[in-house]
């Protein structure tokens, strides 16, 4: 783990704090719990998430900050043994309710994957796929514009636009992740959950992820996962510090890596543990 | 403090004393693991090429049919003595084509109509199939009545089988089926090129025949054709709609369990068991027709289901979850997720599953037995309700008759199927290798 430099941390706090911030509590977690079988995930966690502004979930391995990530879109559904607790809303919804459809709450809260999964399909079918089956555009006119704007947006466009017939499994797994960002972002959802995008790209393919979340910023509620304190300084406003199944500390992030409350952080963010 | 210098020698370790580590066995043992191998494979390949080469050696000659053409005079004072065939057409039908053929070898072989003995022997030189082969020339063209064609017609199995040289003239003749005067005869009429070796069309359109030489795998071809047909819509669609349902909907609970646990099972019950389901289930409680391939196929079809549902589901979780997951936190519904991406990526494995469940069928005898399918059917079946035979059956079939030119036939047939059966595995094999995906 990479000890971070007095001065590293500086400039990382400085770049998150001239970020504009309007607090609109976007989701909501309230006392969540989720049960692997037998096996208790998280205990009671209540954290907000603000509305455009980026979110960062940190804390040793296992202590559950995927397992929160994939409650906010319902993504534990998919698992058999998997039973979540507490209340989560969006918008002031609960997600969980029967009246919210699960397919229409994925359309609203799209989520980008710790590995790069593109379709084996095509670059234009990836980011097409989406906005295809939610019926959101209906000419191959406006199925196109959603492609260029998504991939534009992803900052992929300029790279493939010459070779959108090609498959995205052909790309380099910067690209590939950018394509599953732009495929994200295609179906326009309100918020995006990030689950280690970076954990399996080089540092240059990271820098480009981190400014392409950076811009994101300005329209979409962003939660990223990660286990690299740089990024989350760099990249994130806010920042939820899990241990052990419980959330040990929240704040605004320049707070989290200059004063933590609480020893744990402390700890972690220097590199004591973790 | 001391400075090292390169340059200076330094002293080479000594070496320890040897340790047995018992390299020399471990070696030995691997050289024998080895050779074991090599001859396991040996001996597995020499037999592979005995098979191989018995049935070559018996049936590569069921490919060619002995042929004689000869002249043949559609004599009115022979086919119609009384001259009725104007008021009564049946006269045509019943007529006497078999002398047509015999007075046409007499005339070549200048044998009188007065020597007994010689005609007597003349009989069995040609098929008894010329006598439907002529009347049906001439029901066909009545205007044929008088005049004297040029027609080729089947030799006779034991003319067949003594110019392939098949049959031991070693043999007193007595004992023999072909007599010595047959074969001064038959080595005139190849001489001139009236009696000749051509390519057996008749082994393919043939059906079932008490006479070798119009016996043909053509009715069973066509009633294992329907089987496979119905074996591949019904086992194919049942099989893959169950294996997607118990992989990508079903709850894994102990019922799921209990029925994965029951098709693995199914897969190695012996194939009778099938036959005998079949003709319980079927024919006797549903009544549905003995020997149709329509049962055949039903019944080959629950055979071939466990290997299909295998073999797809091996194929459906095969495909990443990564996949699954992308698509579903698209909104993709579960449907949407299945049918877009998880199971065209696993097309070639279904396909190729499919394909090996097919070519088992292909190639299943003992279940067609119990449902009746062991049956002598010379017309081909224009519905899978008629009566049928399948390839396998018929070749055992063959293997219960006598004659040389049947154990021919029976080899030939085995090279079909053995053919057809290659054909698949080499489309299973092509299959899997244009369709597969690394990632």
């Amino acid at each position: 783990m990479n000890i971070m430099t007095e001065q590293k941390l500086e400039q990382a706090v400085s770049s998150a704090m001239n970020a504009t911030t309007n607090d609109v509590i976007k989701m909501k977690g309230d006392k969540v719990t989720v049960h692997y079988g037998e096996k208790q995930a998280l205990f009671g966690v209540d954290l907000d998430v603000r509305e455009k502004q980026v979110t960062a979930l940190i804390g040793p391995s296992g202590c559950g900050k995927s397992t929160f990530l994939r409650c906010l879109n319902r993504m534990n559904d998919t698992i058999p043994s998997a039973r979540v607790g507490g209340l989560i809303t969006l918008d002031g919804e609960d997600i969980y309710d029967k009246s919210i459809d699960v397919v229409e709450l994925r359309a609203r809260v799209g989520m980008v994957f710790q590995k790069p999964n593109p379709f084996p399909k095509s670059i234009y079918e990836n980011v097409s796929y989406g906005p295809r089956i939610h019926g959101l555009t209906k000419t191959k006119a406006g199925l196109d514009e959603v492609v260029e704007n998504s991939l534009k947006r992803a900052a992929l466009w300029g790279e493939v636009k010459d070779r959108l017939h090609e498959p995205g499994t052909g790309l380099s797994g910067g690209q590939q992740q950018r394509l599953c960002i732009a495929r994200a972002i295609a179906v326009s959802p309100e918020a995006i959950l990030m689950d280690e995008p970076c954990s399996a790209l080089d540092p240059i393919a990271t820098a480009k992820i981190e400014e392409l979340i950076d811009e994101l910023r300005q329209n979409f509620t962003i939660v990223i996962v990660t286990h690299s304190m740089q990024q989350a300084a760099r990249v994130s406003q806010r920042t939820a510090m899990f241990h052990l199944g419980y959330l040990v500390e929240e704040g605004a992030t320049e707070k989290m890596f200059t004063s933590p409350d609480d020893k744990r952080t402390q700890d972690y963010i220097t590199g004591r543990f973790g | 403090m001391t400075v090292i210098t390169t340059d200076q020698a330094l002293p080479t370790a000594a070496r320890p004393p040897r340790r047995d580590i018992g390299i020399k066995k471990r070696y030995a043992a691997e050289a024998r693991f080895k050779a074991y191998g090599l001859a396991a494979i040996v001996f597995g390949l020499s037999f592979l090429a005995i098979m191989l080469g018995s049935i070559v050696t018996k049936g590569y000659t069921s490919f060619w049919q002995t042929n004689i053409t000869l002249p043949v005079t559609f004599d009115a004072a022979v086919l119609d003595p009384q001259n009725r065939r104007g008021s009564d057409p049946m006269v045509l039908v019943r007529a006497n084509y078999d002398k047509l053929a015999q007075q046409a070898l007499a005339a070549k072989l200048g044998v009188a109509d007065t020597d007994k003995a010689k005609l007597r022997e003349m009989k069995g030189f040609i098929s008894d199939s010329a006598r439907i082969q002529l009347r049906d020339e001439l029901v066909a063209n009545p205007a044929l009545m008088g005049q004297t064609v040029n027609i080729s017609m089947l030799a006779s199995a034991n003319i067949d089988s003594a110019f392939k040289g098949q049959i031991d003239l070693s043999v007193p003749e007595a004992r023999r089926k072909v007599k010595d005067q047959q074969i001064r005869w038959m080595n005139q009429l190849a001489a001139d090129g009236t009696l000749e070796q051509r390519f057996n069309t008749g082994l393919f359109t043939f059906g079932a025949s008490s006479r070798p030489e119009t016996a043909g795998i053509g009715v069973a071809i066509v009633g294992s054709l329907y089987m496979m047909g119905i074996v591949l819509v019904l086992a194919l669609a049942i099989g893959v709609a169950a294996s997607i349902y118990l992989e990508e909907f079903a709850a894994k609970n102990r019922l799921t369990d209990l029925i994965e646990v029951n098709i693995n099972n199914l897969a190695a019950v012996p194939s009778i068991v099938f036959g005998l389901l079949g003709l319980a289930v079927f024919i006797n409680f549903l009544g549905m027709p003995r020997s149709a391939s329509l049962v055949g196929g039903i019944t080959l079809s629950l055979m071939t289901l466990p290997t299909i549902i295998i073999a797809t589901r091996a194929a459906l979780s095969a495909v990443p979850p990564s996949i699954r997951a992308a698509a579903l936190g698209l909104g993709a519904s579960r449907m949407q997720m299945v049918f877009h991406h998880v199971l065209p990526l696993a097309m070639p494995g279904i396909l190729t599953g499919t394909i090996i469940g097919l070519a088992r069928a292909l190639g299943e005898t003992a279940p067609l037995l119990l449902i009746g399918m062991v049956a002598f059917v010379a017309d081909y079946p224009t519905t899978p309700l008629d009566p049928a035979t399948a390839l396998p059956v018929q070749i055992y079939m063959w293997s219960n008759e006598a004659e040389r030119a049947f154990v021919e036939r029976m080899s030939g047939a085995i090279m079909i199927l053995l053919g057809f059966l290659m054909v698949m595995n080499l489309a299973a094999i092509v299959l899997r290798r244009k369709f597969e995906r690394r990632w």
